[in-house]
């Protein structure tokens, strides 16, 4: 301890190397000359102190017995610090450190659900680095891996290290990247097209829009290594242009990367060229289908055609093609420089690495996660995203968009990976993860599925293009009350024909919404068509707007909602809807927290 | 695709809607033939030369893509094809303010079609139609990858979401 | 523009890592505006603009201001993070131009975290 007898206070000055060349010394003359001109030379004492490890701060004093840290005092500072500290007893705020410890009320990450469960990979460098400066980029380890790919590794090396770490399309199906790269590889051409999919067309899936906002680089980098491995020198990414910002900010990627040499004729002195080219897309979710996206570039209706000859054979004019996803590139650039089995160090057994997900709809926590394959799907639902928001009941997720499925809460515990998911009917998809509570109703979830599917059919084929409206039919008039006896089994036997008939991707996975709402959810169907009821009272034609006498708590909450002053209710009785009135708004149902309108 | 022939496009879509400020004047007639010489020589360049015309024109009425296909040398039937095919082109003029309402999946459970009717009731017009004074049209679209906004409105390029459907009108009105 | 060779590539990111990290004699704090679609439709413009006025009025040196797209968590947009030297990150969420200027008084010229509006300090796990 400090002596302190016949002091009143001691004043430790730091006189350590770092202090020292920071005038610590000086400070300590220039103190002793103060408390004599105060006559304070008897009640303050000064000590020299060892180094404490504070230098960047320097010179620092310590004054006891108040335990008062002082930084980067200064000689001439000495007058005011004397006079405030020790003649008036009030610390000088202008030097008082601020300890790093002052955040500590703040809960840290690793505290936090959200962010506790996920692995940044395919979003390495999202909110860390400025996505218009490409030297952000390469300060995080950016074209490093072009580098590695186009100096030291052979384009079979590449394709081995690719097929070895397991990665597969995150675009939807999940074909293994190495494989499709390696098809197109052993192709003779002197023309081949690496192509990248940004057509996101998935209604709830918002990944790749991020990544190519963020971190645009990543996607051109994992194209340039992409482009060297199927010996390609040309190169496309389709983009909705329903993005702007994604457009230009990977316009103006590459852009930089052009000027840098880093695309362009002989890439970081390697000898390999490559040129990029954004294509905007012009609105069709066929587009995201890979034949029909080849056929958009080419200037044509984007009609998906039969398939063989795959693309990689014969894909963009006729030349063997591949074409990946925005993530599937993304992840691209960490395989090459930490080698595929640092990759296939997470994931489960088929499905390695990680996973991007769009968290949307009736969640309290709504955003971009990237988790581990694998990890139950409870855990992204209420850990991540929160829980449901507003006291309200899981009903269940979308996984997969139009062409995926509806999972209820008795499957929760599903892992998240290509085969489990889809065991349970549902698909990976792209990653949109749309939840819902239990005030969607199931048949007509599966209508606006099936609305979008029916519109967005290009056409070509006879399944797809008169199987879907089919099904809409029985749909809708399900959800409008007109549901006749042997609907459901009649849209179970249309869904299969229709998937095992159609030409491409969009046909044979649109009827998915509609079989997992039947499979899990039959009861809302027969209360559809059987009771002439809707159990979550979405459609409107059978929905009563009566209140149940029995089940009302009187509490006026659809009486304020009401817009149309249809509601007659007074405290202490149950409220009375009045059919005259009634816009049939649903203003009501939705203010009623009992359930009790019919 | 269930876009219907757009027979007489040039003529107005509704009753009594002004389009002489929409009508094709020759300037642009020289600004879409600067955008064919451009990319005449490309292969597969119709859809960005679509695209590159109805910023120009605000829509492609019959007689731009007609004027397209001789530009560039194909057939009508091609343009016309390749036009009602993407959601992007219009055959029909939009209006000053377009109101695009997301109908993606994240925005219908968040109840994004109270707000097309809402839209509807209000300025008097369907989905797709333009407003008597040309002031608005309204637009479904698919998802904007902004879910995480749901329910989400763009008017005209700014983006608003969790928009209620009884305050639509406000924002809307704030377009002049 | 010479064009780049790996060797390059390294030096750069050498160079960028010295200059960026946050240090006496340099930036002391770092604020990032995550401006994605996200951000942007929820209001990040306007958080910029504050941020931007706040430092012009303060007049200090040692303060960079800089941008990211979307930072993942699109339903508290606009979003902030404030990194002080020798401090763990702060990120503030769901933010108004009002409490970007308490955030900037407090933490950025302070010292201080406003506890109010942050959600989480530090780092999120990346490989």
């Amino acid at each position: 301890m400090v002596e302190t007898t016949s002091y009143r206070s001691n004043i430790m000055i730091c006189a350590g190397t770092g202090c020292v060349a920071n005038g610590s010394l000086k400070l300590k003359d220039a103190l002793a000359i103060e408390l004599i001109r105060r006559g304070l030379q008897n009640e303050v004492k000064i000590v020299l102190t060892g180094c404490n490890g504070f230098c960047a701060k320097g010179p620092v004093i310590v004054v006891y017995p108040e335990d008062i840290f002082y930084q980067q005092v200064k000689a001439e500072d000495v007058p005011h610090l004397v006079e405030e500290h020790f003649i008036k007893g009030r610390p000088v705020q202008k030097f008082l450190y601020t300890p790093p410890a002052r955040t500590e009320a703040i809960p840290v990450m690793s505290e936090i659900p959200f962010f506790k469960h996920q692995v940044l990979r395919a979003l390495r460098n999202r909110s860390l680095i400025d996505a218009e400066k490409i030297e952000e980029y390469i300060a995080r380890d950016g074209y490093l891996a072009a580098g590695k790919a186009l100096t030291e590794m052979t384009p079979e090396q590449i394709v081995t290290e690719m097929k070895s770490s397991g990665l597969r399309g995150r675009g939807g199906a999940g074909f293994l990247s190495g494989l499709k790269w390696e098809l197109c590889a052993r192709v003779p051409g002197e023309i081949k097209y690496i192509l990248c999919n940004g057509d996101e067309g998935d209604p709830g899936a918002f990944m790749d829009r991020s990544i190519m906002e963020a971190d645009p680089h990543s996607v051109l980098e994992g194209m340039i290594i992409a482009a060297k491995a199927i010996g390609a020198h040309y190169g496309y990414i389709y983009v909705r242009a329903e993005y702007p910002l994604a457009v230009s900010r990977l316009q103006l990627a590459i852009d930089q990367a052009m000027e840098q040499g880093l695309l362009g004729k002989d890439i970081l002195g390697s000898g390999f060229d490559l040129d990029i080219e954004i294509y905007q897309g012009a609105g069709a979710f066929v587009c995201g289908e890979e034949t029909a996206l080849m056929a958009s570039i080419e200037g044509k209706r984007g009609m998906p055609r039969a398939k063989p000859p795959f693309p990689a054979v014969k894909g963009l004019w006729q030349r063997p093609s591949v074409l990946n996803n925005v993530e599937t590139f993304a992840n691209v650039p960490p395989i090459i420089l930490n080698g595929a089995e640092w990759f296939a160090g997470i994931g489960s057994e088929k499905s390695k690495g990680t996973k991007v997900f769009a968290l949307s709809g009736a969640l309290n926590n709504i955003g971009l996660v990237e988790v581990p394959m694998g990890i139950p799907l409870r855990t992204i639902i209420q850990d991540i995203g929160g829980g449901i928001k507003g006291n309200r009941k899981y009903k269940a997720v979308q996984l997969g968009g139009p062409s995926g499925g509806c999972i209820p809460e008795s499957l929760l515990d599903t892992p998240v990976d290509y085969e489990n998911i889809n065991k349970t009917g549902a698909i990976m998809g792209s990653g949109g993860m749309v939840v819902m509570d239990e005030t969607t109703c199931m048949p007509a979830m599966a209508k606006f599925f099936l609305e979008f599917t029916e519109d967005e059919s290009c056409g070509k084929c006879v399944p797809c293009r008169v199987g879907n409206k089919t099904l809409l039919n029985i749909l809708e008039r399900i959800t409008n009350g007109e549901g006749r006896e042997g609907d459901i089994e009649l849209l179970e036997t249309l869904s299969l024909q229709v998937k095992e008939s159609s030409l491409c991707g969009l046909g044979q996975t649109s009827p998915n919404p509609v079989l997992t709402t039947i499979r899990y959810f039959r009861d809302e169907y027969e209360a559809h068509i059987k009771e002439h009821r809707c159990p979550a009272r979405v459609c409107t034609p059978l929905v009563k707007f009566v209140v149940d006498q029995e089940k009302c708590k009187m509490c006026g909450l659809c009486f304020k909602a009401c817009p149309a002053g249809a509601i007659v209710w007074e405290k202490k009785k149950p409220a009375y809807i009045d059919p005259e009135k009634c816009t049939k708004c649903k203003s009501c149902i939705k203010a009623c927290r009992f359930w009790s309108i019919d | 695709m269930s876009q219907e022939p757009a027979a007489g496009v040039t003529e107005t879509p509704n009753e009594g809607v002004d389009l002489r400020d929409m009508s094709i004047k020759p300037e642009m007639y020289r600004k879409i033939d600067r955008i064919i010489e451009k990319y005449r020589s490309r292969p597969g360049s119709l859809i960005p030369v679509l695209q590159q015309a109805q910023e120009v024109c605000g829509y492609l009425p019959d007689k731009v893509q007609r004027y397209i296909a001789a530009g560039l040398k194909i057939s009508p039937s091609v343009v016309f094809g390749v036009a009602t095919f993407y959601s992007f082109f219009t055959l029909v003029p939009r209006g000053k303010h377009v109101i695009r309402v997301c109908l993606g999946t994240a925005c219908y459970v968040n109840r994004s079609e109270e707000i097309v009717d809402k839209l509807k009731e209000k300025l008097g017009i369907q989905v797709g139609e333009i407003t008597k004074d040309g002031k608005y049209s309204i637009e479904a679209v698919r998802c904007l990858g902004a879910c995480g906004l749901a329910p989400v409105v763009v008017v005209g390029q700014d983006t608003y979401g969790a928009v209620a459907a009884t305050k639509v009108m406000d924002i809307v009105n704030k377009y002049e | 523009m010479a064009k780049l060779t790996i060797a390059d590539l390294k030096k750069i990111k050498d160079e960028y890592r010295a200059n960026q990290t946050l240090r006496e004699g340099a930036f002391t704090v770092k604020v990032t505006v995550h401006m994605g679609t996200c951000g942007i439709a929820a209001g990040a413009r306007g958080i910029m603009d504050t941020v931007m006025a706040d430092l012009a009025a303060s007049g200090r040196k040692d303060v960079v201001i800089t941008t990211s797209g979307c930072a993942g968590l699109c339903s508290k947009e606009p979003m902030m993070t404030v990194e002080r030297s020798g401090d763990s990150p702060v990120r503030y969420v769901a933010l108004t131009p009002d409490k970007t200027h308490r955030i900037f008084a407090e933490h950025v010229m302070g010292g201080t975290a406003v506890k109010d509006f942050a959600l989480v300090a530090g780092h999120e796990t990346t490989y």
